[in-house]
């Protein structure tokens, strides 16, 4: 058994769980964060992308021992509060999704992609940065358009950026 | 999954200790080829021995005409950190085609040369930059040290270290995917080292990564498109599976160096 210690959306947590326990399996079954979802298991689709130690990862192909001591954000941890943050926010203002099930993946990977272009995004950038992320409703138009608007709303500074 | 059993080696010593006492342990680096393959139970090893959080197989520096990565370094900082892109912009670049944004958060550069996939990218950096491997015994060429698919010179209790590339007068790398799977069906590393051009093919070989001796020859005449797309490459060492047959692979490989070639400058 390994014993794992994480901060997840700021909450520190400590779990003794079998060795080969996938992040993703620790999310979902031992502390009931079920936004994180399970897609392709292949690494492929991006549906359980969050964030460790600030950074956009899959955590099915993440084993939960490997990451011990790091700080996780997922789709959970953006809101503050009723407030959503401004990425889920333009999801939900430019219709950037449609079933919902890729959704917190495409959030979690948008806020990524924008931490890492301070000097802006265009829609070729962000296309291809979505690269991992799969999304079998929307043909991805309206995911391109919310991560651009979330990206300009993000850089203007008048909301916070995400918790890292 | 089948079961296994997670352990942070502490030091290198620590790490081929581990795997001296347990025959069906392996090393895990980023895991993002090994815990898919254990996911999918095409392999079931005892124990993973987790490398990364030993600090020889960390840091990036320049030390004379080389650049220097440590095995443990992650394809995204490859991409985005300013001594590579200063001293191998290509190398930084070739770092940003490798999987998708989260899986170069996690995957290592050696990791991804112990595997040696077919259809890898570093391997074709390594062999067209004259890299050294160091590992925990000793050093190898980049020539001597990709034997075959899936195969290196690597001994099971072996640890690759650091790499070194040389840094080239010039270099660029072209990559043609599968455009279903995004893996490589045939990408060009060229590059002008001190030894003399350098032409580095993956995807494409039934052996795994090459060099190409007839385009490096004709590039001592002329560092020009036309010297390398005129060489004719043999279909019988080309791989040939449903995504592309051996004759394409062969034509492939001559266009895309071409590209790598004309891009080098």
């Amino acid at each position: 058994m390994a014993d794992v210690k994480l901060t997840v959306n700021g909450r520190k947590i400590a779990k003794t769980v079998p060795d080969r326990t996938l992040l993703v399996t620790l999310l979902r079954d031992e502390i009931g964060l079920t936004g994180t979802h399970v897609g392709c298991d292949t690494s492929q689709c991006g549906a359980c992308t969050v964030h460790i130690d600030g950074n956009a990862v899959k955590s099915c192909t993440v084993l939960a021992a490997q990451v011990s001591g790091a700080e996780v954000v997922t789709i959970e941890g953006l809101a503050k509060g009723d407030t959503l943050h401004p990425m889920q926010e333009a999801f939900r203002t430019h219709h950037g999704l449609q079933c919902g099930f890729c959704t917190p993946g495409m959030i979690m990977m948008g806020v990524d992609i924008v931490n890492r272009h301070p000097e802006g995004l265009d829609e070729e950038t962000i296309r291809k940065e979505l690269e991992g992320n799969i999304c079998r409703c929307t043909g991805y138009h309206n995911i391109v358009k919310a991560i651009g608007a979330a990206a300009e709303e993000m850089s203007s500074g008048t909301t916070q950026m995400a918790a890292e | 999954m089948y079961n296994t059993t997670y352990y942070a080696a502490t030091s290198l010593a620590d790490a081929a200790a581990k795997i001296a006492a347990d025959g069906d342990a392996k090393f895990l680096s980023g895991g993002q080829t090994l815990l898919a393959t254990m996911k999918q139970r095409l392999a079931a090893p005892t124990m993973l021995i987790d490398l990364t959080k030993l600090p020889e197989l960390k840091g990036i520096s320049v030390e004379g005409d080389r650049l220097v990565i440590g095995a443990a370094t992650k394809h995204a900082q490859v991409a985005s950190d300013a001594t590579v892109k200063g001293a191998i912009p290509s190398l930084a670049g070739l770092a940003a085609t490798i999987g998708d944004p989260a899986v170069r958060n996690m995957g290592t550069m050696g990791g991804s040369l112990a595997n040696n996939d077919p259809a890898a990218d570093y391997p074709a950096a390594a062999m067209a930059l004259d890299a050294i491997i160091t590992t925990s015994k000793g050093e190898y060429k980049a020539t001597d040290f990709f034997t075959g698919i899936f195969e290196t010179a690597l001994d099971e209790d072996e640890i690759i270290v650091k790499i070194s590339y040389e840094i080239p007068k010039k270099a660029a790398y072209e990559k043609f995917r599968n455009p279903a799977s995004r893996y490589s069906l045939c990408s060009v590393f060229a590059a002008e080292v001190s030894g003399g051009p350098r032409i580095a093919v993956t995807g494409s070989g039934n052996e795994g990564v090459f060099r190409v001796p007839a385009m490096e020859e004709a590039l001592t005449r002329g560092w020009t498109a036309d010297a390398v797309t005129s060489v004719k490459i043999d279909p019988e060492t080309m791989l040939s599976d449903m995504h592309g047959s051996a004759e394409y692979r062969a034509h492939l490989v001559a266009v895309l160096a071409g590209r790598a070639v004309a891009k080098a400058g």
